[in-house]
């Protein structure tokens, strides 16, 4: 088996008393799309701020393709997050720019040069979200929920990064926009030929998503396995949250 | 025991808050610090320092112009009114103008510049926190030390000079105003007694004295906006506490400057 292109060992970060990964290991193959499950706070965003360097863990390593990621700071981290790129939860676009300014940020990060090349670099991107150009002039407080998780995917992958982070991609919109956004994220993740790890709690977009899920309980990655045997893993947490009930072994009770 | 307890309890909760300011005042000065070697060191953003320049200064200017022309009549009418009480009426012109160069023109300017700026400095970087923006920003490989906050202390810092010094003229001319229109003083006089004890070093007092008020506001809104956290309500604490902190740093460091300065 060749070497993972991200390999995460025995992560741990606590917030205070509150120990939010208790030694994750993960691996994720080059090209793979996985999908992380688990209940909402079990620490599924500060496994991905992890691996961006976002936020500092307390222990363990996370390598990409071989090099380790945790420790590195300045012109080292920021290099490394050249690798990446992040649609997050609510779209994170910066509402003091047009929207084209936002999708070409990784590219001139945040200097004002080149700006009709840009501009229609950005207007290219857009298509590939299925957005017309005139949404590029557009602020950000203009566009709808759905549109705003467009221009912010067509963001995290204008620079043409190798791995891809998506942060509950689906989250507040309705069914038919959300299954439009997963078929994005598919569509663009083949066509970069990205890795990918995307976290969700709504099942449908897993499936759709993921050749591989994982699903984080307690800290740790409790399960893991391809997609097609979500509903036969046999282990009662994972069909609790599959099927969403409220009777198993995850106590619903919702931590303070 | 109980008692040795109870004795201790005050001491210890003491104790605890001065360790509480002491970290507060290290972890705001090493925000400061780091604040200004993004300022020194690449990449720069010379399109964003003049924003600030324009948001921090030019849309100050009515603000800090109403408030110094109010001030500076409000101050010779009192300045006369007690000078009257020992037969002095005469020095209105010499007592407004050091008075407004020396200390309420760079104070005042910097107060209401402050209730302006801090909070809406610490407003958006608090809002840009909470909706992630900030974490987006440095995935898209941008310093948010670079892009955000250097421009707003720069600004600020090089911006208050001006508007003090727009400040001190328009307060000596609301002095001058009300003494030449109510208490019936002689403009030519007025202005020569204005010109004859104003000295080089009141005007470079005040003008230092502005930029480190100017440092002082855009730090304290900086520092409240890009470490709060808590949604909404977290967003209201970061605006609030950028603006008290920022009148405390200003009239602190006002006491220290005038101490050094005029005191030796």
């Amino acid at each position: 088996m060749s070497e993972p292109r991200l390999r995460i060992r025995g992560l741990k970060k606590a917030f205070g008393a509150k120990q939010v990964l208790d030694g994750i290991d993960l691996d994720v193959a080059v090209g793979e799309s996985l999908v992380v499950i688990g209940g909402s706070g079990t620490g599924k965003s500060v496994l991905l701020k992890c691996i961006l360097g976002i936020i500092r863990p307390d222990e363990g390593s996370i390598r990409l393709d071989g090099q380790e990621l945790v420790g590195l700071r300045g012109r080292a981290l920021a290099d490394a997050r050249a690798h990446f790129g992040m649609l997050f939860q609510g779209g994170a676009l910066f509402d003091s720019l047009p929207v084209w300014r936002n999708v070409t940020f990784a590219l001139t990060q945040g200097k004002l040069g080149g700006g009709q090349q840009m501009h229609a670099l950005a207007v290219e991107v857009l298509a590939k979200v299925g957005l017309e150009p005139r949404v590029a002039d557009l602020r950000p407080s203009e566009l709808s929920g759905g549109m705003q998780k467009r221009v912010a995917l067509a963001r995290a992958i204008a620079a043409g990064p190798e791995i891809l982070f998506f942060d509950e991609p689906t989250t507040g919109l309705d069914p038919i926009r959300a299954d439009t956004i997963n078929a994005l994220i598919r569509q663009q993740v083949t066509a970069l030929g990205a890795t990918a790890i995307t976290i969700t709690h709504d099942m449908a977009s897993a499936r759709h998503i993921a050749d591989r899920v994982a699903m984080i309980h307690a800290g740790r990655i409790h399960w893991e396995g391809p997609v097609s045997a979500l509903d036969d893993s046999g282990d009662p947490h994972v069909d609790q949250f599959v099927h969403g009930r409220a009777e198993g072994p995850i106590s619903a009770t919702v931590a303070p | 025991m109980a008692v040795a307890d109870f004795l201790l309890r005050p001491l210890i909760a003491l104790g605890a808050f001065a360790l509480g300011m002491l970290a507060g005042i290290g972890r705001l000065a090493i925000f400061a610090l780091t604040g200004v070697r993004a300022a020194l060191t690449p990449p720069w953003y010379p399109a964003r320092l003049l924003e600030q320049m324009g948001l921090i200064g030019w849309f100050s200017l009515p603000v800090v112009g109403l408030t110094a022309l109010f001030t500076g009549a409000a101050l010779a009418q009192q300045i006369y009114v007690g000078g009257q009480r020992f037969s002095a009426e005469s020095t209105v012109p010499a007592v407004t103008v050091i008075a407004i160069v020396r200390e309420l023109g760079p104070v005042l300017a910097g107060l209401m510049v402050a209730g302006r700026v801090s909070s809406a400095i610490a407003a958006e970087l608090a809002t840009m926190r909470v909706t992630e923006q900030l974490d987006a920003m440095v995935t898209l490989r941008t310093d948010p030390w670079s892009y955000l906050i250097a421009p707003r202390l720069v600004a600020s810092t090089l911006m208050l000079p001006i508007l003090v010094l727009v400040a001190n003229i328009i307060g000596v001319l609301g002095g001058y105003a009300l003494s030449v229109g109510r208490l019936g003083f002689n403009g030519a006089a007025y202005l020569a007694t204005t010109r004859r004890y104003l000295e080089s070093d009141d005007i470079v007092s005040s003008l230092v004295k502005a930029a480190v008020f100017g440092f002082c506001l855009a730090l304290a809104g900086c520092y409240h906006g890009f470490r709060s956290g808590g949604g909404a309500a977290g967003v209201g604490r970061a605006t609030t506490n950028a603006v008290v902190s920022a009148f405390i740093l200003i009239l602190l460091f006002n006491l220290a400057i005038t101490v050094l300065v005029f005191g030796a």
